[in-house]
């Protein structure tokens, strides 16, 4: 394919913006520095990562996105089948409804989950006012699933929501014509084509609740090391670019593997993801 | 043609210089880096107008976010707030200007134990900027007796109720003092000690939290919180019931100092700038706002009798002889971390 002159802006803010850091992660994750200062090729941090405690902290961060993630789409599908309903009023407002909450910044909503949770808080005063006993609510796995999934889910009612209002509804026709009850229908017409804008929910979903670190340190009340929170620490605190990078590298290759495997979901099909 | 160009440029420049420099003179300006919320906001108003300079104003929230900031080039500092350990590692680095205390009168003003400490034993590169420890503060209506010791973060009648900092430094070294080791410990049968210590202690803790543990002192959402003193005097203003105390085992003595960074464009302004928040009156604003404890003997005599007369929050030298001032940790920090990364996967 020709390049056209309008892609080159693009072209020049990928080299600067995402080739170079990208070289850069692969760089210090590969070398390492010897006692005398020189620089050398090293393998010793991915070693490092492969280390029982580290591949615990990948495996929990796993789980814990692989739940949440779960949990959005029992929550999300239905929701997204709703809203994509042909008879359905005002489908523009509760659509924007859905969006809403994303304009507000991530971090703000967060801390009002605090606000609701706490021992002294306001679930926790309303049942004091009928006379129950309070609740632990913050700073358990509750806490911090409950806060990844009120995070994410307009990531997966989107995409969802997008392909299920696409599908052309004379197959749904047809299918009832040749006798298939709802049921039947939605099995074999309905949920197969929307496979792809699940797919897409899934890594829209799944993604960044692997790397979160925001929602385990407030929520989590910093109990729960995830993958992100290790990678900052690395880059933060201990000044250890090198692990820092390393991490990040087999992350992404996580991530890749992700993406190869959405992607062959996706082929041939039209307009399943927001990417 | 080009005599069009010539007058339109001149009038672009001379518009510009008007905008930008008020009457035509370059003003001068000042960068400076602080901790977040460490300083009375009006005494930077103050400098601006008493001395026509520019003062823009960025905060960090750890050491370590400054220093890679620093490290990296490409900011342009004048005046940094670094905590001791660091301003150790920076001088040894070669980051730091030396001062030019001819230019800092007031200097004298900073009192004589806040002199020749470790991190710049000869006084040639910082001014202690504020000092203080770090202890256990307490809800008198939830905690029995009166507490002296770091093993109460140990009690399982607390369970549940206890704040830790989340920070490996911090919490690694009050474990270490606990057992009643230095807590700049190198020795791996002490550090081994110190992991078990805190994975025994992770169930009974509520939360690992930094700045949120103000909040949820105040409010009474726990018992028991590893704070520093500034912290603790803030969260008394505003909870009667709130104590605070610094363990009898010994505590970390820290100090944050002012420095002014290598290849600063602006020392002039810089040092008048130390100079201006060592006068009296402005020390006396600064840490009356703040709330950590003052190295300035002036600005000490000026705070109120009842503050200045707490042992917890204006030791004597005889409180913090079983205490310590960190020491940068270098390559070893990773060891930190690795106990760090133990403890909070369990």
């Amino acid at each position: 394919m020709k390049k056209t002159w309008p892609a080159y802006p693009y072209i020049f803010w990928m080299v600067i913006f995402t080739v170079v850091p990208l070289s850069l992660l692969l760089y210090f994750s590969l070398t390492t520095r010897t006692a005398a200062g020189a620089t050398t090729f090293s393998w010793e941090h991915f070693g490092r990562f492969f280390e029982p405690i580290y591949l615990k902290v990948l495996f929990r961060s796993l789980l814990l996105a692989g739940i949440s993630t779960l949990f959005c789409l029992v929550l999300g599908y239905p929701a997204a089948f709703i809203l994509a309903d042909r008879k359905l009023n005002h489908k523009n407002t509760l659509v924007l409804l859905m969006v809403l909450p994303m304009w507000m910044n991530f971090l703000l909503r967060t801390y009002a989950w605090l606000t609701l949770l706490e021992r002294k808080g306001l679930i926790n005063t309303l049942l004091g006012h009928i006379g129950l006993p309070p609740l632990n609510l913050l700073y358990n796995d509750f806490a911090v699933t409950l806060g990844m999934v009120y995070n994410f889910l307009p990531f997966m009612v989107l995409p969802i929501y997008s392909v299920l209002s696409k599908i052309d509804h004379s197959l749904i026709e047809a299918a009832e014509d040749l006798g298939a009850d709802p049921t039947y229908t939605f099995r074999k017409v309905v949920f197969p084509l929307s496979l792809p804008g699940v797919v897409s929910g899934i890594t829209m979903v799944f993604m960044p609740a692997v790397t979160t670190f925001v929602i385990s340190r407030l929520l989590g009340g910093g109990q729960y090391t995830l993958i992100g929170n290790l990678i900052e620490q690395q880059f933060l605190t201990v000044g250890d670019w090198n692990f820092g990078s390393a991490i990040s590298v087999v992350m992404m290759l996580i991530i890749l593997v992700g993406m190869g495997f959405t992607s062959r979901y996706e082929k041939g099909q039209e307009g399943g993801g927001l990417w | 043609m080009k005599k069009v160009l010539g007058i339109l440029f001149v009038l672009a420049i001379s518009i510009s210089a008007l905008l930008l420099g008020g009457c035509g003179a370059p003003k001068k300006e000042l960068n400076v880096y602080n901790w977040g919320d460490y300083i009375d906001e009006s005494v930077l108003r103050d400098f601006e107008k008493k001395y026509q300079i520019k003062v823009n104003y960025d905060t960090f929230t750890t050491n370590e976010d400054m220093y890679v900031k620093i490290k990296a080039g490409g900011s342009h500092y004048d005046v940094l707030v670094p905590s001791d350990y660091m301003i150790k590692r920076m001088i040894d680095e070669g980051m730091l200007e030396k001062l030019d205390f001819a230019k800092i009168p007031n200097y004298r003003y900073i009192g004589a134990a806040f002199k020749n400490l470790g991190y710049d034993p000869r006084n040639e590169y910082s001014i202690p900027y504020m000092w203080g420890t770090v202890g256990i503060l307490y809800n008198k209506t939830m905690v029995t007796g009166q507490p002296d010791s770091w093993k109460i973060l140990w009690d399982k009648k607390y369970a549940k109720q206890i704040l830790m900092l989340d920070s490996q430094r911090d919490s690694i070294g009050i474990t270490l003092k606990m057992l009643g080791y230095s807590l700049n410990s190198k020795d791996p049968a002490e550090l081994e000690q110190a992991k078990k210590a805190l994975i025994e202690q992770k169930p009974l803790v509520l939360a690992y939290v930094v700045d949120e543990v103000k909040d949820k002192m105040i409010s009474g959402e726990a018992a028991l919180a590893v704070v520093w003193s500034g912290d603790a005097v803030y969260c008394q203003r505003e909870n009667n019931d709130l104590g605070y105390f610094i363990p009898k085992e010994g505590s970390n003595l820290w100090f944050d100092a002012l420095v002014i960074p290598k290849g600063s464009q602006h020392k002039k302004e810089a040092e008048l700038f130390l100079n201006y928040l060592c006068e009296t009156g402005i020390a006396y604003r600064n840490a009356d706002y703040i709330g950590y404890a003052s190295p300035h003997t002036g600005a000490v005599k000026k705070l109120p009798r009842d503050l200045t007369s707490d042992r917890s929050f204006y030791p004597l030298p005889e409180d913090l002889k079983n205490s310590e001032v960190f020491v940068d940790l270098g390559s070893r920090m990773k060891d930190f971390d690795r106990i760090w990364t133990e403890v909070k996967s369990q």
